[in-house]
Formats: structure tokens, sequence, C-alpha cells
């Protein structure tokens, strides 16, 4: 009784049921595309997925082309963006909370609904689906997950500094390079996160924004597993993970992650 | 002054043309979803018939079927995730730093990790286990990722609560079972439930992690549904209402949560 009740009592271990799931269905899974992709379909070790990947100019161009389209689509957003996000959060422009919740509408709407609306104003507006279409529509779905982090860094921001700046005799350019862009660059970092990690994975978008045209390395991934090469799918999910990870150092080097806050 | 007015109605026409660039797709598709004609664009006159397909025509089983489907998942995904995560954030208060850390980074992987990652994650779990996909796999994964969120809305909670509550109430004689449904759970219940509607919504929404894990069995969720759909040839005109309706209601949802938000936010400025 005493022994039942000091495990039940100690709170720190009502998280177990937790940890258990945690392992089960968070680290096992993550270790086993580690497995996966360094094994045949024998289960035995090998390289040969890798190899396979290398020696595929189709794989690895669709990988090039997928970091390209994310890349463009990530400065996109960030050129469109941070000025949204900028006036949003200057008093000045009394830019009202409905404002804001206008901008972030949108993320809360199935991203295939999204899309399929996107593709619908091309074709009403007759822009053929390629290229083109793709990057607009992945800025179309994207963009409110890089204003958002943005706009909430730059509201927290200590506007005293830019007071002084200017005090000082700083003029409206280098108040904003020197003082407002450095402090925003943690809400920066976060919309890359938040904006290139879902284009360099997405499957299915690009398909419906590209007639089937272009194929994104997620689509890639996905076909492979759907089509049984488990083993090739996992050793590609596993590239896709280190660029992430690699992604993830990068932008948090340049400012602390995820202090921009998703929502 | 002159160039401030200017610099302030430059900024405002810039949201304006933004917002209307964001919300054109959305618009178009209300706007089409009025008329009948098959091929968006062509304008034929007012009509309500594509709602009255979508509540009747040959579309209505297997839609209704994937919305219910969705609902029952979301809501099996965002009870558990709730229950766990709430549990597991009033344990993670009370761990040592250490413990505490590394459990709060395994907890923020699924939250990082692509949707396709995480699917393919547990695509392989389940078929290294043997685990025949169904309605259980998808709730799992959904529990998955949910959970997560669930734990860093209900943590902030904690930290503003008064720690000697639960104490107190131990000591005037309460069981810990007592103590947690009488003094934490009323503390942590706006984490909760904010946790809660974040699952649902998160699971409702979900498409990459949901294929990879739903199976062959021809279960579908909406997500599913609109996918196998617009792969068979665009977008059916009866999507055009249906969306109409979701985004409807998710507009009217977030109003009333900001009101609600709003008006408590007054409150306690006052109180």
């Amino acid at each position: 009784m005493n022994r039942g009740q000091t495990l039940f009592t100690k709170r720190a271990n009502w998280a177990v049921p937790y940890v258990v799931f945690l392992a089960i269905f968070v680290l096992i899974p993550i270790i086993l595309i580690v497995i996966y992709a360094f094994a045949d379909a024998d289960d035995k070790f090998t390289l040969a997925n890798f190899r396979k990947f290398m020696l595929h100019p189709e794989a690895v161009n669709t990988f090039v082309y997928s970091v390209g389209i994310a890349i463009t689509t990530t400065l996109a957003c960030i050129l469109l963006g941070y000025p949204a996000a900028y006036i949003l959060s200057r008093n000045s422009f009394a830019a009202s909370r409905a404002t804001v919740l206008l901008f972030i509408l949108p993320m809360w709407i199935n991203i295939l609904i999204r899309t399929l609306a996107t593709v619908a104003l091309f074709d009403f507006l007759n822009v053929p689906l390629g290229e083109g279409a793709l990057v607009f529509g992945m800025v179309y779905n994207f963009l409110p997950f890089m204003i958002y982090p943005i706009y909430n860094t730059l509201r927290k921001m200590d506007y005293s500094l830019v007071e002084a700046a200017r005090d000082l005799g700083a003029n409206p350019a280098s108040v904003f390079a020197r003082v407002v862009l450095p402090l925003s660059m943690p809400g920066v970092a976060s919309g890359i996160m938040m904006v290139f990690m879902p284009t360099i994975s997405t499957f299915a978008i690009a398909e419906l924004l590209t007639m089937n045209n272009i194929k994104l390395f997620g689509t890639t991934i996905q076909e492979n597993i759907n089509n049984g090469m488990w083993n090739y799918g996992a050793a590609l999910s596993l590239i896709m993970l280190l660029l992430i990870g690699v992604t993830g150092l990068i932008s948090s080097d340049s400012g602390n992650g995820k202090e921009g806050g998703i929502l | 002054m002159n160039r401030k007015q200017a610099a302030t109605f430059l900024g405002k026409a810039y949201l304006w043309v933004l917002l209307l660039m964001l919300y054109s797709p959305i618009l178009i598709i209300m706007v089409f979803s009025f008329t009948e004609a098959k091929v968006l664009g062509n304008w034929t006159g007012f009509s309500t018939k594509l709602y009255a397909s979508l509540f009747s025509g040959d579309m209505h089983r297997s839609l209704t079927n994937a919305i219910w489907n969705s609902l029952v998942i979301a809501l099996g995904a965002a009870t558990v995730s709730t229950g766990l995560g709430s549990l597991a954030a009033i344990g993670l208060f009370n761990m040592r730093p250490r413990a505490r850390q590394t459990v709060r980074f395994i907890n923020t992987i699924p939250i990082l990790n692509p949707d396709i990652i995480t699917g393919v994650s547990l695509f392989l779990l389940f078929v290294s286990l043997g685990i025949s996909q169904g309605y259980t796999t998808v709730v799992l994964a959904h529990i998955t990722f949910c959970t997560p969120y669930v734990v860093l809305s209900v943590l902030p909670r904690l930290r503003q609560m008064n720690p000697n509550l639960y104490e107190a109430a131990l000591d005037l004689g309460a069981t810990p079972f007592q103590a947690l449904r009488k003094v934490i759970i009323p503390e942590i219940r706006p984490g909760v439930i904010s946790g809660f509607i974040l699952a649902f919504t998160l699971s409702v929404d979900d498409f990459a992690v949901t294929v990879f894990t739903i199976g062959n069995e021809g279960i579908e969720t909406l997500s599913t549904y609109i996918y196998a759909d617009a792969r068979k040839g665009g977008l059916t005109p009866e999507l055009r209402p249906l969306s109409t309706i979701i985004f409807a209601t998710v507009l009217l949802l977030l109003i009333i949560v900001n009101i609600r938000s709003a008006r408590t936010g007054k409150k306690r400025q006052d109180g």
C-alpha cells in the first residue's frame, strides 16, 4: 500500500506513460529509419541504398531541384512577409488585431483545399501550371508561417532601443539595419524553419500544382514507400532528415530557434 | 508630416494587396460555389445546386463517411493526447532538471520533424511489428504528433501555479487523485482546453502522416478523400461548396475564440 502510494504520489512519475509512449512512437521509429536505410531486403547491412541514390541521376536531380524550390520559396516568403510583419507590428499603422488574424487565418485551412483553390485560381486566370505556379502556390501556402513568427518577435522588441538609436543620430536605414533587423532575427530563423521544412518535404502539393509534371523529393519518398521499396525509401528519408537537421542548426545559430513561437 | 502619412498609406496598401493575394483563391472558390457550371470560371447564374448535391448526390455517401472518419479520429486522438499530455506536463514539471530537459527535447522531435518523416517512421514501426494498418494506427499516429503540443500548452500554466497548493491539499487529507482533480486540474484547465483544440485541429488537418498510416482497407479521411479525388481530375465541383463551408466554420470558430480571449483578457485587466 505504502509503496504503491509513493509511486503514485510522486508526481514526476506521472510522466512515465508518456515517456514510454515517446520511446515507442518517436525514438524507435526514427531508429527504424536508420536501420532500414542501411539494410537490404534480407535485413543484411548494406550501403546499396545510398549508392543507388548517388548513381541515380534522376533521384539526385529531384533532390537538388527540391532544395532549389524550397530556397526560392523561403526567400520569396521573407521578401514578401518581412515588410508585412513589420507594418503589422508598428502601432503607427494602426493595424487592428483583426488584420493580424486575417493573415494567420489561412494557416487553419486544410493545405490540400488551399492548394486546390490556388490551382483553381491559376485555371481561372489562364496561368499555365508549371514551375512558376509551383513556387507561387508554395508561397501562397506558407507565407503566413513566415509572417507570424517575425510579427511576434517584432511585437516583443523593445522599441526604446530604436528611439535611442534615432536620438544618437542614426538615419532610418541604419536604425533598421543595425537595430530592428538583428533583433528580429530569431523570428526570421523560426520563419525559415517553418517555411523551408514543409516546402522541402511536401508531396501531393507539387503534383497538384503542376498537373504531375514536376516531382519533388517528398513525392519520390512517398512513391518508393508505396511501391514496397522500404529500404530505399528509408534511406531517402534519412537524407532528408539530415538536410533538415543541418538547416535547423544553421537557423538556430542565427537566432535562438523556437523563440518566435509556433501558433 | 506628409511624408509620414504617405508611408502609412503605402504600408496599409501593401497589407491589403498581400491579403488580396492570399485570399483570392479562396474567394474565387466561394463565389463559384454558387453556380452550377462544372468548369470553374464559368458563371451560369446563381444556384445552390452544388450545395444540394454535396448533401444528396453520388458524392454524398463517401464524402460524409470521410468527414465522419476525420471527426472520429480527431476526437479520439485529441482526447487521448490531452490526457496523456496533461499528465506528462505535471510529471515533467516535477522532474529533476536533467531528466526534464531530456524528455522536453524528445517531446519537440515530433513538432520539428516534417510530416513525411513522422509518417515514414511510423509506417516502418507498424510494418516491423506486423500491425495491420487502419483506424487504430491512424489514431496512434495522430496522438504521436498531437501530444507534444498539449504538453507545451499545459506547462506554462503549471509554472504560474502556486506550488504549495498541492502539498496543502495532501496535508489536509486529500488523496493524490483528489488533489489532482480538485487542485491541479482547475489551475491548468485553460491550457488543457487550448491543448485539446490544437490537437483536434491538427488531427483534422493532417494529410501526410495519415496517408502513411491509414493502410489500404479503404478507410478515408477528408484529406485523403480530397487527395484521391483531386488526382482523378482536378477540383470536383462539389468540393467548392465544401471548402466554402469549412472556411466559414473556421472563420466563425476563430472569431468566437478571439472574442472570448479578448473578453477574459479584459476581465483580467479589470480585476
